[in-house]
């Protein structure tokens, strides 16, 4: 059987991460080593009058005034009115958020260090804190950063000529939306263990991170060093969805106390930490309006999006990202023709706005979503075919939409056809309605997107980003028993790269991946590369892999061709082994003939050897587009609020499909979490912005039994644009499941004229809609 | 999310137990299952200088069955009951409650006397018990042996009855005859996690005994006679604005999503228990 691309087979990496023989940050001892507790601010918003360290133990307690000589994180942006931020890794003068770090303390266990952290005294005079975005954006609310006059990271706005649909369009239909805000819950979270290793005369930071060489490259430049004194080494890392992708203020604390005690510091975050200064995403507010025809055919939409950003601007992406995707990517697959949008990145006092698995999409495509459906309603049409005829029609492609995204293929409408046949729209019609007359209420949604994925070079420099993805190199060797190692500075944590790579490397040297070995996420060996994130990993990885391992598969023709007395030309690759006609020699002989007994080879052997690294980027920069059409049944209990998934069913194309069985669970794993978006996950803070949501008991995340049995169906839609045409893949089902849902809520909700316009859609916003309505029901009545 | 320090003793005997309860200081909690104080420890919302594991007793952990009770240790766990060891005074009731907390996980550890103590107001035993008027015998090191009935055991949200001192050794329910019937319904946000409404009936035509009894209240469960009365009597439960009327004017501090999930989880608890009979 043969291992390559399109091959349905298991993990490598499955056995020790499942056997628990996987060795993350929390796993990694070193001789001497201390842990390391934070003391965090307990107010959302003030000033540090005074920090006291317990008395003889000055030396164990770290502060901003010990950090002297740590630059502040500060993510620069090209982009006009962009207000950049200073982030101290522990909070100097001011506190802007409950969590933000003050003091990092060290002993030998993490229980000694917070019976140290609890000894410190912090003396922090409380200013009023900011919590509501829309009042942030607002004249003479407090001011987060003092020095910029407002609360403004970024203001966009895309004109459009919009004035002459207000008067025209015969249906207008005005929403407000919101989604909340929300922690991503990898199951391990952050971790940082650094020493200074003096015979490297390097820094060592293993840390739990989809980045590493971008980690390097921030760790140097914040604390001072070349970057040759670095070393990131990302171990097995158990989950990043976008809370990894950035440099942490942990990251650079722990580093530098390591290099100034001498000693390995390790910090491992905690899920009180993570759900209270990990709260930092997903926490969008829309203001639509949308113009359509008596058909329901959208001519424009008018759009102001606030995207509530927290304190600080994160480095490398900065506090833009989200609302610069949001503005760009509301109009999503949809083809119309007038479109206006303003966006405002709101600085509050909450922890700092983090890209989370979808990036801006899973809260544009629900204001999209829910609006088609609204659309629908007021013209009194299904809502499907009115989606289906507002996508982009496959004749069209490639197509360039009203916000110059480029679609480079697909079929957005069958997507949608798919869903409505496999999930059973014109039969379920007739079961809702039987169900209704029992008193049962059942309802079914769609939504539709489109995921840009691997975005290239020239997206991220059009966002002002200081640091600009380019080429993505890999290297690929032949060891000397023949067995192959592929080398990327991307990372795994949980997407099964260490897999698909293999996959990928296979597919040109034809051996199988059990031979073949993948390193990731250490600088030390791998090439640079910026990392996992953005649904890159298989296109840009995935794409070098592919380009050094078809430059090598000629370097082991030509080598092969010594040994089998033929051309080069003449040598073909299948099952691992080198052949001519039906004589044949294995990768073991070539690689001894190179290595170990080249007095075997001419003299005119080609004497760039088995080891290739190669640099690749797709044909286009602006990202190549996946799509998929979700479709949920759901059915809502309207004396409780509860809300159960009766069944999921999603339709998706991303390219070439390297690996179905990863593919798959990418998907389900995506769904779920969007399941969370849309019915559970929300933190919640009071007036004076203290979260409420601090332990899993108050932070609700799906469990199994909330989950509905995901059904799957694809297309395979090859890029034009990339190596085997391969599309990014591990973003996209988290994107779409809230639009899916609550447009199948409020199907189910309609005898109760209630309609839900924001997420998570929990039992006590779905009942307190529906008794709302009834009670303004009997007043009319 | 590391606990305080703190010394832990564990005690083989009643006497020993007793003993180290009486001399101890204030700053000492009991531990048993650790399903909840096992968190607050490591929030350091608890920061007791000495636990007494009491798990070790063989007097807790058993399980008796007299003419009139069934008696529980305080130790046993959720899942020995859940799993059928515990004999039900009431056919079904005590396995249904145990099998609906938390997780099996949590089950296996998490003990009966342990969830009556702690008093969480959404916790499930604090409800059931109340609705089968069960008995709870607390020792202390001073005072010897009381019963204090679970009406006026959890006084309200974390609090009880007990003394300082005082430890919980046996829970007794007294046993119903075969017409019994019960009810107990709960709405959770997804399975396992703390309810947002319970509501839990139990009846018996032959000791002319009817409770309706509401949990995750914000406070000690809240017994309706008024609306047992109306079961009683009808056979049927009181409509739902009733019942909503009747919640509003408890004097709890609850929101209209939460009363009307009340009077929900009442109408079903109550449809449930009589639909067989």
């Amino acid at each position: 059987m043969t291992t390559g691309i399109g091959a349905r087979i298991e993990r490598k990496e499955d056995r020790r991460l499942l056997t628990g023989q996987a060795k993350f940050v929390g796993d990694i001892k070193l001789p001497r080593q201390w842990e390391a507790a934070f003391v965090r601010s307990p107010v959302a918003h003030g000033r540090i009058r005074a920090i006291r360290k317990p008395d003889g133990q000055e030396h164990r307690v770290f502060v901003a005034a010990d950090l002297c000589d740590v630059r502040p994180i500060r993510a620069e942006s090209s982009l006009p009115t962009y207000n950049a931020s200073d982030q101290y890794p522990l909070a100097k003068d001011k506190v802007r958020f409950v969590g933000e770090c003050v003091a990092l303390c060290i002993a030998p266990t993490r229980a000694e260090a917070e019976d140290l952290a609890e000894a410190v005294e912090i003396d922090i005079e409380p200013l009023p804190p900011v919590i509501d975005a829309l009042k942030a954006r607002q004249a003479g609310a407090p001011l987060v950063h003092e020095e910029w006059g407002n609360n403004l990271f970024l203001t966009t706005f895309f004109d459009g000529d919009i004035e002459a649909l207000r008067k025209t369009a015969p249906v207008v239909i005005e929403r407000e939306y919101s989604t909340a805000r929300q922690c991503m819950n990898p199951m391990e979270g952050k971790g940082t263990l650094a020493h200074w290793d003096e015979r490297a005369g390097q820094l060592v930071v293993y840390t739990s991170t989809q980045v590493p060489h971008l980690i390097r490259t921030g760790v140097s430049e914040f604390l001072g060093l070349d970057q040759g004194q670095v070393r990131v080494i990302a171990p097995d890392v158990g989950g990043g969805f976008g809370y990894k992708c950035v440099l942490q203020p942990e990251e650079l604390s722990v580093s530098w106390v390591a290099r100034r005690t001498g000693r390995p510091i390790r910090w491992t975050e905690d899920r009180r930490e993570h759900l209270v200064a990990g709260a930092n995403t997903r926490q969008h507010h829309y203001k639509l309006t949308a113009f359509a025809d008596e058909r329901g055919k959208l001519l424009g939409m008018d759009a102001e999006i606030t995207v509530d950003v927290g304190a600080y601007s994160v480095w490398p992406f900065t506090a833009c990202l989200e609302a610069a995707q949001a503005g760009g990517n509301l109009p999503g697959p949809y083809d119309f023709g007038t479109y206006r949008c303003r966006t405002w990145s709101v600085a509050t006092n909450k922890p700092a706005f983090t890209p989370y698995r979808g990036v801006a999409r899973p809260g544009v495509c629900f204001a999209m979503e829910l609006t088609i459906d609204a659309i629908a309603r007021a013209v009194g049409r299904e809502p499907s075919e009115v989606r289906k005829e507002n996508l982009v029609a496959a004749a069209k492609m490639p197509f360039t939409n009203v916000t110059k995204k480029f679609y480079d293929s697909g079929d957005y409408p069958e997507s949608v056809a798919q869903a409505e046949r496999h999930i059973g729209l014109s039969e379920f019609r007739t079961r809702q309605a039987a169900a209704r007359a029992e008193g049962r209420h059942l309802g079914i949604g769609f939504s539709t997107f489109t995921e840009q994925s691997a975005h290239g070079t020239k997206v991220f420099a059009a966002w002002g980003l200081p640091l600009v993805p380019g080429y993505e190199q890999a290297m690929v060797k032949i060891t000397p028993s023949g067995s192959v190692e592929v080398r990327s500075g991307n990372h795994s944590f949980g997407q099964g790269l260490e897999t698909t790579l293999a996959q990928v490397a296979s597919e040109w040297l034809t051996i199988d991946v059990s031979r073949i070995n993948v390193t990731m996420g250490d600088t030390g060996v791998t090439p640079y590369s910026t990392g996992a994130y953005a649904s890159r990993g298989m296109v840009m990885a995935g794409g070098a892999v592919s380009k050094a391992a078809e430059v090598l598969a000629g370097r082991v023709k030509t080598h092969a061709a010594h040994l089998l007395q033929c051309k080069p030309d003449d040598v073909r690759l299948a099952d691992g082994k080198a052949w001519f006609k039906e004589a044949h020699v294995g990768f073991d002989d070539i690689a001894r003939a190179w290595y170990l007994r080249p007095d075997q080879l001419p003299d005119d052997v080609e004497t760039a050897g088995l080891e290739v690294t190669e640099g690749y980027k797709p044909d286009i920069d602006t990202g190549v587009f996946t799509y998929a059409t979700h479709a949920a049944i759901v059915e809502v209990d309207p004396d409780t609020g509860k809300v159960a998934i009766e069944d999921y069913y999603i339709f998706e194309d991303c390219g070439r499909r390297v690996n179905p069985l990863i593919l798959e669970g990418q998907a389900f794993g995506g769904a779920a979490q969007g399941i969370g978006t849309a019915l559970f996950e929300e933190v919640l803070y009071d007036a004076n912005g203290q979260p409420l949501t601090s332990t899993l008991a108050d932070y609700v995340l799906p469990g199994p039994a909330e989950l509905p049995h995901f059904r799957l169906g694809h297309a395979e839609t090859l890029s034009p644009y990339t190596r085997h045409g391969i599309k990014g893949v591990g973003e996209g089902a988290a994107i779409a499941p809230g639009g899916a849902i609550v447009n199948a809520i409020n199907d189910a909700l309609r005898p109760f004229a209630v309609e839900i316009n924001t997420i998570p859609a929990t039992p006590d916003k779905v009942l307190g809609a529906i008794l709302r309505s009834r009670a303004a029901q009997e007043v009319a009545e | 999310m590391k606990p305080a320090p703190f010394t832990i003793a564990r005690p083989a005997a009643l006497d020993a137990a007793q003993q180290t309860l009486h001399a101890a200081s204030h700053d000492t909690k009991i531990i048993s299952g650790g399903q909840s104080l096992g968190p607050m420890l490591n929030l350091r919302l608890a920061r007791p200088e000495r636990l007494v594991d009491i798990t070790g007793l063989p007097e807790l952990t058993e399980i008796r069955q007299t003419a009139t009770h069934v008696e529980i240790g305080a130790a046993v766990t959720h899942a020995r009951i859940e799993d059928g060891e515990v004999p039900d005074p009431i056919p079904g009731m005590l396995r249904h409650v145990a099998s609906g907390i938390a997780y099996r996980a949590v089950r296996n550890r998490g003990t009966i006397g342990g969830s009556l103590c702690h008093a969480d107001p959404a916790a499930d035993w604090v409800t059931a018990m109340t609705a089968l008027g069960a008995l709870l015998v607390v020792r202390s090191g001073s005072s010897g042996v009381r019963e204090i009935p679970m009406s006026g055991f959890m006084l309200g949200a974390y609090r009880t009855a007990m003394e300082a001192g005082e430890f919980l050794t046996t829970v007794r329910i007294p046993r119903y005859s075969p017409r019994a019937r019960w009810g107990y319904y709960k709405i959770c946000r997804k399975v396992g996690e703390f309810a947002d409404a319970i509501a839990a009936f139990v009846a018996d035509p032959e000791t002319r005994t009817c409770r309706v009894v509401f949990g995750s209240t914000g406070g000690a469960p809240l017994a309706c006679r008024d609306l047992a009365r109306h079961i009683a009597t009808t056979g049927g439960a009181a409509p739902l604005a009733t019942v909503k009327t009747v919640l509003r004017d408890s004097g709890l501090d609850l929101s209209e999503v939460k009363i009307h999930q009340l009077a929900v989880a009442h109408r079903r608890a109550v449809s449930g228990a009589l639909s067989d009979v």
